[in-house]
C-alpha cells in the first residue's frame, strides 16, 4: 500500500482530525478514493490484531443475555441463551440454517418480543425499554432493508433524520459513510443499480449513521462474493475499533474465525459451544489428517485402511473423495498413513495433517456439517 | 412534535417514489380511465339518469379511482414489510404511528393529482363542472377524507397479509362489489331490494352523491354529512386496528 498515505492518515489522526475529515481532505487533494480507503483500512488493522488484553480484568458488557427463550407454537426457536458481549469487540453467533439466530438477533434488536428470560443492551432492558434500546442499536437484517428505488445518499439521510440528527448532521454523516463505505461514485444513483455488495455495504451504513454503540448484523456476508465480504469484514473491524459493540451471525466457519473475538455455536435454538476460536478448535483436540482421492471409489478402502490411526473414526465425503480424520500424534502419523495407503493401493490426489477448522468443531459438537 | 417529521420524512419519500417511477401514477390511472370510456360509451346510452349521463358519471369515477388508489396503501406497506424496510423503521428510535401516517397521507397527496387528471380526462369527454369555486373545495375535500378513510382499511389489510400479491387480491375482492353496488356508475332505485338497500347506506354512495350535488350546483344536504359520519367512523375504528396490527409485526 502507498506509506505516504498512511502516514499522512496516523500524522493527521494523531492532531485530532476524525477519519471523515481525512478522507474528505485527502480526495480534495486529487488521491483516488479506492487507495483512500485501503489506506485507512490497512492503518487501522495493526491495532485489531493485537485486542487489548487488559480489558478483560474488567468486563463492562455491552449485551447480556440471561435464559432467552422464544417459542413459534410447540418449537423453541429459542431454547435458553445466555451470553455476554463486552464493550467493543465482535461475538459470532454461529450455527446452520434454522438454529435459531435470525429470531436471537430479532428479540436483541427489539422487533420481536422473548417469551421469557432477560436482555440488556447497553443496560436497558429489550422487554421493558424497547426505545430506550432503540436509541443504541444499530440493526443489519438478513435482507438489505434500503430503498431501491431513492439513490444510497437519500437513503442514509432518510434513516438519519429518522434517527434524529438535524437536516445538517444526516447529510454531512451520510457524505462520510458513503466515502468511508467507497460507495461515493454511487451517492447519487439509485440503489437498484447496484451490486449486492455494494447494497450490503449501504444497509450497514444505514445501520451505523446514528453512531449506536451495539450493532447486530444478521448474516451480513450471505450471497456477497469474496471480494465484498473481504470489504465487509474490514468495516466492521473498523468499527469495533472504534469501540462499537458488535453481535454478528453467520453459518460460514472462516468468517466466526476471522471476526470474532468470541464465537457461541447454536444449533436447534441451544448453546452447545462457546468460546474463543481456539479454545473450540481445542475442543477437538489433536490435528486432522485429511486425504483427497483421485478416485472416489477407494473412499471406504483408504478409511479403512488409515482407522487404526485414528482417535475417531474417519469421516467420508464420499463425492468430492475427501477423507477427514482427527489423529495425534503429529508428522509421524502422516509417515505411517501414506505407508498403510501404498500397501493398500490407494492413489493419492494430496494428504495434509492440519490444525482443526471451525468446520471440525461443528462437525464434532453436532454430528452434522454446517450449513 | 417528533412525529410530524418523522411523518413528513416518509411522505417525502413516498413523493420521490413517485416522481422517480412515474409508471405508479399511470398505471393507477389507466383503469378509471377506461372505466370512463366505457360506461360513457358503452353502458351509457342504456342509463337513465335524471342529468346527463357523463356529468353523472364523473363524480362517481372520481371516487372510485380514490378508492382504488387507497388499495396501494396497503399494496404499499406489503411491499415494505417484505423487503425488511418496516423491520428497520422498527429497529429505530421512532414512532410507530409516523410509518403509517406517512404512507396513508402520501396516498392522500397522490389523490390530489390524480383527481385533477380525472377531471381533466372527463373535460375531453364532455363533463361540466357547474358548482361554485367553494363547491369544487367541498368535494375535492369530501374525496380526499374518503381515500384517506379507505387507506387505513387498506393498511389494515397490507399489515396483516404482508405479502404484495395477496395485499392486492384481498384488496379488491371487497373493493370492487363495494363500488358496483353504489351509486358510482348507475342510480340504486334499479337495484333490487336487497342491493338497493346496502348501495343506499353505503359510504361510497353518500360520498359519490355529496361529490355529484357539488359538481351540479345543488346545495349541501344529508349525503354530505352522512359521509362525513361514515368517514369519521371508518377512521377512529381502522386507525387504532392497524396501529395495533402494526405492533403485533414480528
Amino acid at each position: 500500500m502507498n506509506s505516504d498515505l498512511i502516514q499522512y492518515i496516523q500524522e493527521a489522526k494523531v492532531s485530532g482530525m476524525s477519519d471523515g475529515e481525512i478522507q474528505a481532505e485527502l480526495l480534495s487533494v486529487g488521491w483516488n478514493h479506492g487507495d483512500v480507503r485501503h489506506a485507512f483500512l490497512d492503518n487501522i488493522s495493526p491495532e485489531l490484531e493485537n485486542p487489548p488484553i487488559e480489558q478483560s480484568e474488567k468486563i463492562e458488557a455491552v449485551v447480556s443475555v440471561r435464559g432467552l427463550i422464544k417459542h413459534y407454537g410447540s418449537v423453541r426457536a429459542v431454547d435458553g441463551i445466555d451470553f455476554e458481549i463486552p464493550k467493543g469487540s465482535i461475538l459470532a453467533l454461529l450455527g446452520p440454517n434454522g438454529a435459531g439466530k435470525t429470531t436471537l438477533v430479532r428479540m436483541l434488536g427489539t422487533l420481536i418480543t422473548p417469551d421469557s428470560g432477560q436482555a440488556l443492551i447497553g443496560g436497558h432492558d429489550v422487554i421493558k425499554s424497547p426505545d430506550d434500546v432503540r436509541k443504541i442499536i444499530g440493526l443489519t437484517g438478513q435482507f438489505s432493508a434500503v430503498d431501491m428505488v431513492l439513490t444510497g445518499r437519500e437513503n442514509l439521510v432518510m434513516i438519519g433524520r429518522l434517527c434524529h440528527l438535524s437536516k445538517l448532521e444526516a447529510e454531512n454523516r451520510a457524505r462520510e459513510l458513503l466515502i468511508r463505505f467507497g460507495l461515493s461514485d454511487a451517492a447519487d444513483r439509485q440503489v437498484k443499480t447496484y451490486s449486492g455488495g455494494m447494497m450490503r455495504r449501504l444497509d450497514v451504513a444505514a445501520s451505523i449513521i446514528a453512531h449506536p454503540e451495539v450493532l447486530f448484523l444478521d448474516e451480513p456476508t450471505t450471497g456477497l462474493d469474496p471480494h465484498g465480504r473481504i470489504e465487509l469484514w474490514h468495516i466492521i473491524k473498523e468499527l469495533v475499533a472504534k469501540d462499537v459493540t458488535v453481535l454478528l451471525t453467520t453459518q460460514y466457519l472462516d468468517e466466526a474465525d476471522h471476526l470474532a473475538d468470541q464465537i457461541v455455536v447454536i444449533d436447534k435454538g441451544k448453546i452447545i459451544a462457546k468460546g474463543t476460536s481456539q479454545e473450540l478448535k481445542a475442543q477437538v483436540g489433536g490435528d486432522v489428517l485429511e486425504l483427497h482421492l483421485t478416485d472416489h471409489s477407494q473412499a471406504h478402502r483408504a478409511a479403512a485402511a488409515i482407522e487404526a490411526l485414528g482417535i475417531e473414526k474417519p469421516r467420508i465425503e464420499e463425492l468430492e473423495a475427501h477423507i477427514f480424520m482427527p489423529v495425534r500424534g503429529g508428522a509421524s502419523v502422516l509417515a505411517d498413513a501414506i505407508r498403510r495407503l501404498d500397501q493398500a493401493r490407494i492413489d493419492l490426489a494430496d494428504i495434509v495433517l492440519r490444525r482443526p477448522t471451525l468446520d471440525d468443531v461443528f462437525l464434532k459438537l453436532t454430528g452434522h456439517v454446517a450449513g | 412534535m417528533k412525529i410530524i417529521s418523522e411523518t413528513l420524512i416518509l411522505v417525502k419519500r413516498s413523493l420521490i417514489r413517485y416522481t422517480r417511477v412515474p409508471q405508479l401514477l399511470v398505471f393507477s390511472t389507466i383503469q378509471p380511465v377506461m372505466f370512463v370510456i366505457l360506461f360513457a360509451y358503452v353502458f351509457g346510452g342504456a342509463i337513465k339518469t335524471s342529468i346527463n349521463y357523463v356529468d353523472y358519471l364523473l363524480p362517481g369515477i372520481l371516487v372510485q379511482t380514490t378508492l382504488f388508489g387507497a388499495m396501494m396503501t396497503g399494496i404499499g406497506l406489503a411491499d415494505d414489510i417484505s423487503h425488511g424496510m418496516i423491520d428497520r423503521f422498527r429497529s429505530l428510535p421512532m414512532s410507530r404511528g409516523a410509518v403509517l401516517a406517512g404512507r396513508t397521507i402520501s396516498d392522500l397527496l397522490r389523490n390530489v393529482f390524480v383527481i385533477f387528471l380525472m377531471v381533466g380526462v372527463g373535460y375531453i369527454i364532455g363533463y361540466r363542472f357547474e358548482g361554485t369555486f367553494m363547491g369544487a373545495l367541498g368535494a375535492l375535500f369530501l374525496m380526499l377524507l374518503f381515500g384517506f378513510a379507505f387507506s387505513w382499511i387498506s393498511a389494515l389489510i397490507g399489515i396483516a397479509v404482508k405479502d404484495v400479491e395477496t395485499a392486492q387480491s384481498a384488496g379488491f375482492i371487497w373493493v370492487f362489489p363495494l363500488a358496483f353496488i353504489s351509486s358510482i356508475f348507475v342510480p340504486v332505485e334499479g337495484m333490487p331490494k336487497i342491493f338497493r338497500l346496502f348501495a343506499e347506506n353505503s359510504p361510497i354512495t353518500y360520498t359519490v352523491d355529496a361529490v355529484r350535488r357539488f359538481s351540479v350546483n345543488q346545495p349541501v344536504d344529508y349525503t354530505f354529512w352522512a359521509s362525513i359520519i361514515w368517514l369519521a367512523a371508518i377512521l377512529i375504528t381502522f386507525i387504532p386496528l392497524a396501529v395495533r396490527q402494526f405492533r403485533k409485526i414480528s
